[in-house]
C-alpha cells in the first residue's frame, strides 16, 4: 500500500477535499446565517397611507385672509373611523417643506400617530407670504389645521374641535410650536427643537445684559435665514434638525423637486423682498444697512418670539437644543424652559451635541433624542407610558467613533433643570496685562469663530478658528490640577476703554491643550457692545460678560484662554477703525457645573455579556475537561480477562469509509507474545486500514481491538505499548535523523532512559548520516529510521507496515533477524506485507487476507509446509496430462503453458515422476509446491497480482 | 541468529498501570508544551515570521528617512496615525501596528495556526503523534496553545522592536493625535498596551478559523490561505453598508475598534463588542476544530 493504484488516492483524496470545502462552507453559512437572524429581527417597512392635499385656512389679523396650504397626511395603518389614534403636527424648519420632515413624519406614522406635515405659508407651494410664525398667520394657520385635523374621523379628539394632538418642530417649526400652544389651548404636549426664545436677541446678542437694540447684528446668519427665504432656494435653513429620526428637520430638499414654487403661486415677486411680508423685508434691511436694530424692528422681530406669550403654555413641554448652534444658542432653550416652567406647566429640558452648526450630531445623540421625543409625546398625547423622568439630560463629546469615523456623544441627567447657570460654579483665575487692540476698519480682516451653517463642517474650524495678531487680547490660566465638566455659559469680567466711548468686542473661552493646541467649543462667541467707555482702561467700569453656554470637559493639564477681540467673520461691527484697551476685572473665569450621572447605555449591558461569555466558556471548559477525563478513566481501566496476557486480540473488525468503501469486511486474528505474525495480502486487501485502526487512527465502524485486554480505542493510553510504522516514514524534514528521534521521544513525555536510542540508532543503521537532515535522506534510509523510531521504548507489540520496503537485500536480511530477535521476552511483532517471501522468510505466523477477509491463518511452518501439489515441467505435456489422468487418485490442476500442477492426493513425487518416465515423457522439473503460495494464489486470484507485485 | 545484545528485556515495560499504558506514560505528560515550542521553533517559517517582526519596524523606519513624501491626509480623523509616525517612538509603533493590524498580522496569525496540525499531517508525522499517543485534544490544545503564544511573540516583536526603533530615532515623546488630547508617554503606553491587547482578541478569529481548516485538510498552504481569504472576504463585505446591521455580525466589523483606546476619553464601546464577537467567534470556531479532529479519521 506504499503506492496505491491513482483510483485508490484519488478515493482516499476525495472525501478529504470535499471535507475542507465544506468545512469552509459550513464557516461562510455560520456568518451568513447568524446575519440571517438579524436580518430577520429589521423592522418590515411601514405599510402607511398618505394623503397629500392643498387646504384653504383664513387666517391673518381677522381671520378672513385664505391662503392654500399644501399638505400631508400619514396615516398609521390601524387608524380608522372606529379606531382613531391621537395626532401630531409636525413643522419643518426655515427654507423647507412639508417633504423635509418626510422622514420624521413617518417614524411618528409608524408609531401610531396620524402626522400632519405642511408647508408653511410663503414656502413651497403653500401660498401666502412669509410673516416668521406670526400669531396672526403662520400660527393662525396652525390653529386651522387643528380644526381640520379635529374634524377627521381617523383622530382622536378630547372634545369636538379639540384634537388629541401633540406639535412637534425644529427651528421655525419649534418657535411654532411653542406660539401655538401659547395661543391655542388645544395643544396636548409640545417638543420645539432648536429654537429661539427671543428673536431680536438671536440676531443681536449682547451678553453684557444689554437688550437687541445695543446688539450686535449676527449678519452670516441673518443674510442665509434671508436669503432662504427670499429666493425660494434648495437649502431648508434649521432644516438640519436634531435627529435624521423623529425630530423634524430633516435633510435639504434638492431644488428640482420643487417644481412649483413662489414664482408661481405668489405671482410677481419684489427682488428685493422674495416672498417676506414687505414688513418683515423692511425691517431686515433697515438691520443689516446699519448693524443695529430699530425699536420698531426689534418689536416686529419680538412679535415672531415666543418670549413674553409663554406664561398662557399649558401643553407640556420638551425643548430640545443644541450646544453646536451659533444661531439659537443654549441660551434661547434655557430662556423658553424658564417662562414655561414659571406657571407649573411640566418642562423638561434635553441639550443634544448637534444644532444648526453641528447638525443631527452622533447617532448616539439622535438615539437618544428621538427617544426622549417618543416617550413625551406618548406620555403626555397618546397618554401611554410612565411620565418621563430627567428634567435635564444632556450630552458631550466623548471623542471619535472609530468604526463609523465620526463622534461620539455620552449622555448625562440631572433631576432638577439647573439653568445655564450650572448647580456649581467653579472659579479658574486667569491673567494677563491690559492690552491694547485694534478694530479694523469695516470689519475686515475679521477673526473666524464660525461658519454658519456649515454643519458638521464646522466642527472641524476648531483648528482653525483664528484671532488676527494685534485684533484680540489673550488672559491665560495656569495648566488645570483637575478636569472640569462644564455644563452651561461661564462668566468672566473684563474692563475696556476706548477713545470713542463704545466697543465692540467679541469675549470668547478657548481650552488650549498641553502642546497648544487651542479650541474654541462649537465656534460659540459671546459679543458685547460697550457705552459710555472712558480713554483709559484703569478707569473703567467692570463688565461681566456672560459667555456661550457649552457642554465640554476640560482636560486636566489643559488652560483656559480669555480672548477678546475686535471682530468676527459672522458679526457686524463698527466701520470706523479704533484702539481700545482691555483688562480683565475680576482674574477669574467662573466655569458651571451640573451634579449629574451618566445616562446607562447598552454599553454597560455589553460589557456584562462579555464578562458573562468568558465566565460561560471557562466553566463549560472546566465541564468538559472533567466529563472526557472521567469518562476515559473509567473505560481505561476496564480489562477483557481473555486477552489479558495477549498483545493483539481483533475481534470482527469491519471498517467502511464515508464513500460507503468497505475497506475491511471481517478480520479476526490475534498476535500472542514470542510471535512475528505477518499479515499477507495484495494492494488493497485491507491491511493498512486495519493498522490504521490498530494505531487509533481510524475508529472501525464494528469490531474491537484488544491489547493485552484493553479496549482500544484513539488515543487509549495501551497505545504506549505499540511501536508502529504505518504507511510509511513521517518526520519532520526540517530536522535531522537524530533530531527527529529525540523530538518523538519528547512527545511521548516518558523517562529518557526508557527509549533505549542506542539500540534504536544501532537498528538504523544510519552511521553519520543520522546527523544530517531527514529531507536529505533516501527512500531506505528514511524506512529503517522510522523502524528504528518505532521500536524506541522497546513496546511490547511492534506494527511495522511493509518494513522492508526500500531496503536493499542486506538490509532485508538484517532486518529479519532483528525482528526474530525482538519477538523474545514477551514482545511480538506485527508485520504486513504483500510478498509473500517476506512473510515466510520473518514470521513465525500468517494471517492472509484478501478483499478485506481473512483467507487463512496460523504457523507459517503449517501454511508454508509441503503441500501435496507439485509442478512438473515435462517436455510433451498433453501426454503427460493423459499418463497422469490414469493414476488414481492423482489429478492435474488446471495450469498452463507447458507446466502441470497435480495434486498427488498421497502417491509419492518418486512414483508420478517414474510413471511419466516409463511412459516415455521427458521431465525437465520438479517443483514441490507449498500450501502458502497455493492458498495465496488461489484466494487471492490472478487479477490482484498485477498490482501487488512490485 | 544474533546474539541478544541489541534487544534487552524491558522489566519495567510490562504495563502495570490500570490503563494498561507503559511505564513513565501519562496521558497528560505527552507532548509537553516545551516539546511543541521546539517543534516549531526549529522551523524556517516560524523563524522568518519572527524574523520579519523585527525586521518590519526597520525596513519603516529606513523608508522614512527618505525624506519628505507627499501628503495626502485622505485618511479621516485617524489620518494624523500617519501624519504623526514619526513624532515619537510611541506614535512610531501606532503606525507600524495601523499598517500592520489589518492583513500583516493577519497572515502571521493564520500562518503559526493553520499551518501546526496541517503541516504535521503532509509530513506524515501527525499519525506518529497519535500513534504515541497523544490524546487528540490534548494534541490539538497543545498545538493551538503554542500557535497562539507565537502569534502572541510576533505581534509583541513587532511592537517592541517598533517601540525601541522609534524611541531611538525620534524620542520618548507624548503619543499625539488629532482624536485625543495629547497623551503622556506613560499613559500612552498603556495605551499601546490595551491596543496590542484588543488586536491580540480580534485576531483570535483568524486563529480559530485557521484551527478549524488545519485540522480539516492536510494541505497547510490551504489552511493559512483559506483563513486569510475568508478573513478578507468578511472585510469586503463590511465595506458594503448596504448590507446595514448585517456587518455587525461579520467578524471582521469590529477589527478597527482599537483606534477608539486612542481617543481621549477612551471609547470602549466598540472595543467591548468587538471583544464579544472575536470571543464567540473563536469559540465557535475552535469548538468545531476540537469536534472534528477528536471523531476524524486520520487518513494522512
Amino acid at each position: 500500500m506504499r503506492s496505491p493504484s491513482p483510483a485508490a488516492w484519488i478515493r482516499r483524496a476525495l472525501p478529504t477535499r470535499r471535507r475542507a470545502l465544506a468545512a469552509a462552507a459550513a464557516v461562510v453559512v455560520v456568518v451568513l446565517l447568524a446575519a440571517g437572524v438579524a436580518g430577520t429581527l429589521r423592522p418590515a417597512e411601514p405599510d402607511l397611507r398618505t394623503e397629500a392635499a392643498l387646504i384653504t385656512v383664513r387666517s391673518g389679523p381677522t381671520g378672513d385672509e385664505p391662503v392654500e396650504l399644501d399638505t400631508t397626511l400619514y396615516l398609521p395603518p390601524a387608524a380608522a373611523a372606529d379606531a382613531p389614534v391621537p395626532a401630531v403636527l409636525l413643522g419643518h424648519g426655515f427654507g423647507g417643506t412639508k417633504e423635509s420632515v418626510r422622514a420624521d413624519a413617518e417614524e411618528f406614522a409608524d408609531r401610531g400617530y396620524a402626522v400632519l406635515t405642511w408647508t408653511a405659508r410663503g414656502f413651497g407651494r403653500s401660498g401666502g407670504q412669509i410673516h416668521l410664525d406670526h400669531p396672526d398667520y403662520e400660527v393662525r394657520d396652525a390653529q386651522r389645521l387643528l380644526d381640520w385635523l379635529a374634524a377627521r374621523p381617523e383622530v382622536v379628539t378630547d372634545a369636538t374641535g379639540d384634537p388629541r394632538v401633540g406639535v412637534v418642530g425644529g427651528s421655525y417649526g419649534g418657535a411654532l410650536a411653542l406660539l401655538l400652544a401659547a395661543q391655542d389651548q388645544r395643544v396636548d404636549a409640545i417638543v420645539p427643537m432648536i429654537t429661539w426664545n427671543d428673536l431680536a436677541r438671536s440676531f443681536l446678542p449682547e451678553q453684557s445684559g444689554e437688550g437687541p437694540e445695543q446688539g450686535v447684528f449676527k449678519k452670516g446668519w441673518a443674510g442665509l435665514f434671508f436669503g432662504s427665504g427670499g429666493n425660494p432656494g434648495p437649502a431648508p435653513l434649521g432644516g438640519s434638525g436634531p435627529a435624521g429620526g423623529l425630530a423634524p428637520g430633516g435633510g435639504s430638499v434638492p431644488g428640482g423637486s420643487l417644481p412649483e414654487n413662489a414664482a408661481t403661486t405668489a405671482g410677481a415677486v419684489d427682488p428685493s423682498c422674495g416672498r417676506f411680508a414687505p414688513d418683515v423685508c423692511a425691517a431686515y434691511l433697515r438691520i443689516a444697512t446699519t448693524g443695529r436694530a430699530d425699536p420698531d424692528a426689534v418689536a416686529l422681530l419680538r412679535r415672531s418670539s415666543p418670549a413674553g406669550k409663554l406664561d398662557r403654555v399649558e401643553a407640556p413641554t420638551l425643548l430640545v437644543q443644541g450646544a453646536a448652534d451659533t444661531l439659537f444658542p443654549l441660551t434661547e432653550a434655557d430662556a423658553n424652559a424658564r417662562e414655561i416652567a414659571a406657571t407649573g406647566t411640566p418642562v423638561q429640558v434635553a441639550w443634544f451635541t448637534g444644532g444648526h452648526d453641528g447638525g443631527d450630531g452622533p447617532k448616539t445623540d439622535r438615539d437618544r433624542v428621538r427617544h426622549l421625543t417618543a416617550r413625551w409625546l406618548d406620555h403626555y398625547v397618546k397618554g401611554e407610558g410612565p411620565a418621563p423622568a430627567d428634567d435635564f439630560t444632556f450630552s458631550r463629546i466623548a471623542g471619535f467613533d472609530a468604526l463609523n469615523r465620526g463622534l461620539v456623544a455620552s449622555g448625562f441627567r440631572a433631576t432638577g433643570y439647573p439653568g445655564v447657570g450650572g448647580t456649581g460654579r467653579q472659579p479658574v483665575s486667569v491673567s494677563g496685562p491690559a492690552q491694547a487692540i485694534a478694530n479694523p476698519p469695516a470689519g475686515n480682516p475679521a477673526a473666524i469663530s464660525s461658519v454658519p451653517f456649515a454643519g458638521e463642517l464646522s466642527s472641524l474650524l476648531d483648528g482653525v478658528a483664528g484671532d488676527i495678531p494685534g485684533q484680540h487680547a489673550r488672559f491665560e490660566s495656569a495648566p488645570l490640577p483637575a478636569a472640569v465638566d462644564v455644563v452651561g455659559a461661564p462668566t468672566v469680567s473684563i474692563r475696556a476703554a476706548s477713545p470713542t466711548g463704545t466697543a465692540v468686542l467679541f469675549v470668547k473661552l478657548y481650552d488650549v491643550a498641553g502642546d497648544g493646541a487651542a479650541t474654541l467649543p462649537n465656534g460659540l462667541v459671546a459679543p458685547i457692545r460697550l457705552e459710555g467707555l472712558p480713554a483709559a482702561v484703569e478707569d473703567a467700569e467692570p463688565v461681566t460678560v456672560t459667555l456661550p453656554a457649552i457642554v465640554r470637559r476640560i482636560e486636566a493639564g489643559h488652560r483656559l484662554r480669555v480672548v477678546v477681540a475686535t471682530s468676527d467673520q459672522a458679526y457686524a461691527t463698527p466701520v470706523e477703525p479704533a484702539v481700545y484697551s482691555v483688562a480683565l476685572a475680576s482674574g477669574a473665569v467662573t466655569l458651571p457645573t451640573v451634579a449629574s450621572e451618566p445616562i446607562p447605555t447598552d454599553a454597560v449591558v455589553w460589557r456584562w455579556v462579555l464578562a458573562g461569555l468568558i465566565a460561560t466558556i471557562v466553566v463549560g471548559l472546566v465541564v468538559v475537561v472533567a466529563v472526557l477525563r472521567r469518562r476515559h478513566q473509567r473505560r481505561e481501566s476496564r480489562v477483557h480477562p481473555e486477552y489479558a496476557g495477549v498483545p493483539l486480540a481483533v475481534r470482527e473488525l469491519r471498517k467502511e469509509y464515508a464513500d460507503g468503501f468497505v475497506a475491511v469486511s471481517n478480520v479476526d486474528f490475534e498476535v500472542h507474545p514470542g510471535q512475528v505474525v505477518g499479515l499477507l495480502g495484495p494492494n488493497g486487501a485491507g491491511k493498512t486500514t486495519t493498522l490504521r485502526v490498530l494505531m487509533g487512527l481510524t475508529q472501525p465502524t464494528a469490531g474491537e481491538v484488544y491489547v493485552f485486554g484493553h479496549r482500544l480505542v484513539p488515543g487509549a493510553p495501551v497505545l504506549s505499548r505499540i511501536g508502529a510504522l504505518v504507511e510509511g516514514p513521517g518526520f519532520l524534514p526540517h530536522l535531522s535523523g537524530q533530531d527527529n528521534l529525540t523530538a518523538y521521544w519528547r512527545a511521548t513525555g516518558r523517562p529518557w532512559a526508557d527509549a533505549h536510542f542506542d539500540e534504536a540508532l544501532e537498528i538504523a543503521g544510519l552511521g553519520t548520516s543520522v546527523h544530517r537532515k531527514v529531507r536529505t535522506y533516501s527512500h531506505g534510509m528514511r524506512q529503517r529510521l522510522a523502524i528504528a523510531q518505532a521500536m524506541l521504548g522497546l513496546p511490547q507489540l511492534l506494527v511495522l507496515d511493509e518494513p522492508t520496503d526500500g531496503l536493499d537485500p542486506p538490509q532485508i536480511a538484517e532486518m529479519r533477524r532483528v525482528l526474530r530477535r525482538y519477538a523474545t521476552d514477551g514482545r511480538a511483532v506485527l508485520v504486513s506485507s504483500h510478498l509473500l517471501a517476506e512473510v515466510e522468510q520473518t514470521c513465525t505466523h500468517a494471517v492472509v487476507v484478501t478483499k478485506g477477509q481473512i483467507v487463512a491463518s496460523g504457523p507459517v511452518e503449517e501454511i508454508v509446509g509441503e503441500s501435496p501439489s507439485v509442478l512438473l515441467e515435462v517436455t510433451d505435456p498433453v501426454a503427460a496430462r493423459e499418463v497422469l489422468d490414469r493414476l488414481a487418485g492423482v489429478s492435474v490442476l488446471p495450469d498452463g503453458d507447458g507446466q502441470l500442477v497435480v495434486d498427488t492426493n498421497g502417491t509419492a513425487r518418486s512414483e508420478v515422476v517414474a510413471e511419466l518416465v516409463r511412459a516415455g515423457i521427458g521431465v525437465d522439473r520438479v517443483v514441490p509446491r507449498r500450501r502458502l503460495e497455493d492458498a495465496f494464489l488461489a484466494l487471492v486470484g490472478e487479477n490482484s497480482r498485477g498490482s501487488g507485485d512490485r | 541468529m544474533m546474539a541478544q545484545t541489541t534487544v534487552e528485556p524491558n522489566a519495567g515495560d510490562s504495563g502495570g498501570t490500570p490503563s494498561g499504558a507503559a511505564a513513565g506514560y501519562r496521558p497528560f505528560a505527552t507532548l509537553p508544551l516545551r516539546a511543541e515550542f521546539r517543534r516549531q521553533a526549529s522551523r524556517r517559517r516560524t523563524q522568518l515570521a519572527l524574523g520579519f517582526m523585527v525586521l518590519l519596524p526597520l525596513i519603516i523606519l529606513i523608508a522614512f528617512q527618505f525624506g519628505s513624501g507627499d501628503d495626502d491626509n485622505g485618511r479621516g480623523e485617524f489620518g494624523s496615525l500617519v501624519e504623526f509616525a514619526t513624532s515619537g517612538g510611541l506614535n512610531f509603533t501606532l503606525f507600524t501596528l495601523f499598517v500592520s493590524a489589518s492583513f500583516l498580522l493577519v497572515v502571521v496569525v493564520a500562518l503559526f495556526c493553520g499551518d501546526t496540525v496541517a503541516s504535521e499531517a503532509s509530513w506524515g508525522s501527525l499519525r506518529y503523534l497519535l500513534a504515541v499517543p497523544v490524546p487528540r485534544a490534548r494534541l490539538l490544545a497543545v498545538k493551538l496553545l503554542v500557535a497562539l503564544t507565537y502569534s502572541a511573540l510576533a505581534l509583541l516583536l513587532l511592537a517592541g522592536t517598533a517601540l525601541l526603533l522609534g524611541t531611538l530615532r525620534y524620542g520618548w515623546e507624548p503619543l499625539r493625535s488629532t482624536v485625543a488630547a495629547q497623551l503622556e508617554p506613560g499613559e500612552g503606553l498603556l495605551r499601546l498596551l490595551a491596543v496590542l491587547g484588543y488586536l491580540a482578541v480580534v485576531l483570535l478569529v483568524v486563529a480559530g478559523l485557521a484551527v478549524l481548516l488545519s485540522v480539516s485538510t492536510d494541505a497547510a498552504l490551504g489552511a493559512v490561505g483559506g483563513a486569510v481569504l475568508l478573513w478578507i472576504l468578511s472585510s469586503i463585505l463590511d465595506q458594503i453598508t448596504a448590507l446595514g446591521v448585517l456587518r455587525a455580525f461579520l467578524p471582521t466589523h469590529y477589527s478597527t475598534a482599537w483606534l477608539g483606546l486612542l481617543s481621549t476619553p477612551i471609547q470602549t464601546d466598540d472595543v467591548v463588542r468587538g471583544a464579544i464577537s472575536a470571543i464567540s467567534y473563536a469559540t465557535l470556531f475552535w469548538g468545531l476544530a476540537f469536534w472534528r479532529f477528536t471523531r476524524k479519521d486520520v487518513v494522512s
